[in-house]
């Protein structure tokens, strides 16, 4: 199972505020590793964020995202105390669910 | 403007916003593109994943022995990580030398987990793209848990002095097909490679610069990489065979820094180039 | 005693003589602690640790500040170490200079010995106009030509300069591209061409 992510939400005036920092190794698939063979493609490819029945954040990624990915970003509609889901998966089919409760 | 020359204007510029601003974090200029970055980004790192898996692995009962580094004595007693990596290296009567954290964790996870010495320092560095060692990680945490401790590198014994004395001859010693010594990019202010500044670090306001962000999160190896790294692949740049891990060099040339860098504050893991 | 061993003994007492901690530690011989904390790895041989006698000198905290004497005597045998042209051409391509400037390749453990080794010129000095990403540890060689008009006078001077730097600067930070067999002679008449062509893009 991939390592956690680490997930901040903050309720702020009318918003939920998000950050999150996903461990992931992101590899391109066009670097060359250590024994002169290219290192496969390894990257997430699909991240969504939901709220109650709602999704209320997805993001379609490639391989240029970064090693250790961070995102972030806002919504309106829940309050302190709401829980939410963050799921990523990756082009591997392998993937990683975490909760956070609004702070 | 040629193609070419474009391009390296462009990617010069976005080092040059890049290195001012992890070279200056907190005093970046207002047309820095990067500072708004810095504050959407807040006080989040990347190495906050290696602090949390250095902490998991800190607390977790491993080795032949199955016991934690609860036990483990930093300096400031059994089991005390907080602020003890802000007083490292220094003397330890029980070894009788100097050690700085890093082979200080060496010493523990053999005599407390029963770890083999030369296992754990014979990759003591990730590779590109791979998992972090456990090394990398439990630096990263211990360094997290002294975030605000004023540095107190101490000079109270002989052998804390000698080693004080031994890291300054080093840091001026020049040798390789390059001549060059630490000294040679880091003994004045405003020294540049290319983009890259470099801290002075025969005083203490670059010596502070330097002790105090390390461990860091190096984006450029996506990673967070410790001091004895930084030195290692320092030396590696200077044309010299490799610094071994952990060697009296290395504790020695860490003494000298901690030194110099005495008053300021540990903020480590920080985020670097 | 030699006078050279009086002045050596003199410029060793200042540098004991530096220490700022109160209680003033000596370093005293590094050699079993050098042997003891590094490897060969790759190219990189223990042997790069031994030091010539010009590099004991310049390893002395106050080496800006060596007597005048010692300083002229480094100057002195790093001009005589000066191996110049053999077919008394100076001058090579700007463009293949341009390169070796650029590139900072060679001599480290993780480089293939066999690959052409750079200067990396551009880590510490600045050349051609348009790249900005140059070091300031050297000064700026940005239109070289007009400081240094072309003659063979200056020719010779920056080709002993890029051979070893030593020649006018006893302890100079700039490593001895010639003397140390950093780059091949074609090498530095591709440099010496960077410098000193008037169609470089230093001097344009």
């Amino acid at each position: 199972m991939a390592d956690p992510m680490k997930i901040r939400a903050v309720a702020q005036a009318d918003q939920v505020e998000v950050k999150i920092l996903m461990a992931h190794e992101e590899e391109t698939g066009l670097r060359k590793g250590p024994d002169g063979g290219i290192v496969p493609a390894h990257f997430i490819s699909n991240v969504s964020v939901r709220y109650a029945d709602r999704e209320v954040k997805r993001a379609q990624w490639g391989p240029a995202i970064a090693k250790n990915p961070f995102m972030q970003f806002a919504f309106r509609g829940a309050a302190r105390g709401a829980e939410l889901t963050v799921t990523w998966v990756d082009n591997r089919g392998e993937s990683r669910t975490d909760h956070v409760t609004v702070a | 403007m040629t193609p070419r020359s474009w391009l390296a204007r462009t990617g010069a510029f976005i080092v040059v916003t890049l290195a001012s601003t992890v070279g200056h974090r907190g005093a970046e200029a207002a047309d820095d593109p990067f500072s708004s970055y810095r504050q959407m980004l807040g006080e989040d790192n990347p190495a906050e994943l290696a602090v949390a898996r250095g902490e998991e692995v800190w607390k977790t009962p491993r080795g032949p022995s199955n016991a934690s580094l609860a036990g483990c004595d930093l300096g400031l007693g059994p089991g005390v990580v907080s602020g003890a990596y802000a007083s490292l290296p220094r003397y330890f009567a029980d070894t009788d030398s100097v050690m700085d954290f890093e082979t200080r964790l060496v010493h523990c996870m053999v005599t407390v987990q029963g770890f083999a010495r030369d296992e754990l320092t014979a990759k003591p560095f990730s590779e590109r793209g791979a998992r972090q060692t456990d090394l990398e990680v439990l630096t990263a945490y211990a360094a997290t848990q002294s975030r605000g401790t004023t540095i107190d590198v101490p000079q109270q014994v002989r052998q804390e002095r000698e080693s004080y004395a031994r890291g300054r001859a080093l840091f001026y010693r020049r040798a390789g097909p390059y001549d060059f010594a630490c000294a040679t990019c880091h003994s004045a202010d405003h020294r540049r490679i290319r983009l890259q500044e470099l801290p002075n670090l025969t005083g203490a306001e670059g010596a502070r610069s330097a002790f105090e962000h390390w461990p860091a999160y190096r984006i450029s190896q996506g990673a967070v990489r410790t001091m004895q790294w930084r030195l290692s692949d320092c030396v590696r740049q200077q044309r010299l065979p490799e610094l071994v891990f952990g060697s009296q060099a290395s504790i020695d040339l860490i003494t000298y820094l901690g030194v110099l860098a005495r008053g300021g504050a540990m903020d480590a893991p920080s985020l670097r180039r | 005693m030699r006078r050279g061993s009086i002045v050596l003994l003199i410029v060793l007492g200042l540098a004991g003589c530096s220490t700022p901690r109160d209680q003033a530690a000596v370093a005293g011989d590094l050699t079993p602690i050098i042997r003891s904390s590094f490897r060969a790895r790759g190219q990189a041989g223990l042997d790069r640790l031994e030091q010539t006698g010009m590099q004991r000198l310049c390893s002395s905290p106050q080496a800006d500040a060596l007597p005048a004497d010692l300083k002229q005597r480094l100057q002195r045998e790093a001009l005589e170490s000066v191996r110049y042209p053999d077919d008394g051409r100076w001058l090579g391509d700007w463009q293949r200079g341009e390169q070796i400037a650029q590139s900072g390749v060679g001599l480290q453990y993780s480089d293939k010995p066999e690959a052409p080794h750079g200067g990396n010129c551009y880590a510490c000095h600045q050349l051609s106009g348009s790249e900005i990403a140059f070091g300031t540890i050297g000064p700026s060689l940005y239109r070289y030509r007009e400081r240094n008009e072309g003659g063979v006078d200056s020719m010779r001077r920056t080709w002993e300069r890029i051979w070893n730097a030593h020649a006018f600067n006893a302890c100079s930070l700039m490593p001895r591209f010639g003397d140390a067999g950093i780059l091949t002679p074609d090498q530095i008449r591709d440099l010496m061409a960077l410098l000193l062509d008037p169609q470089s893009p230093v001097n344009r």
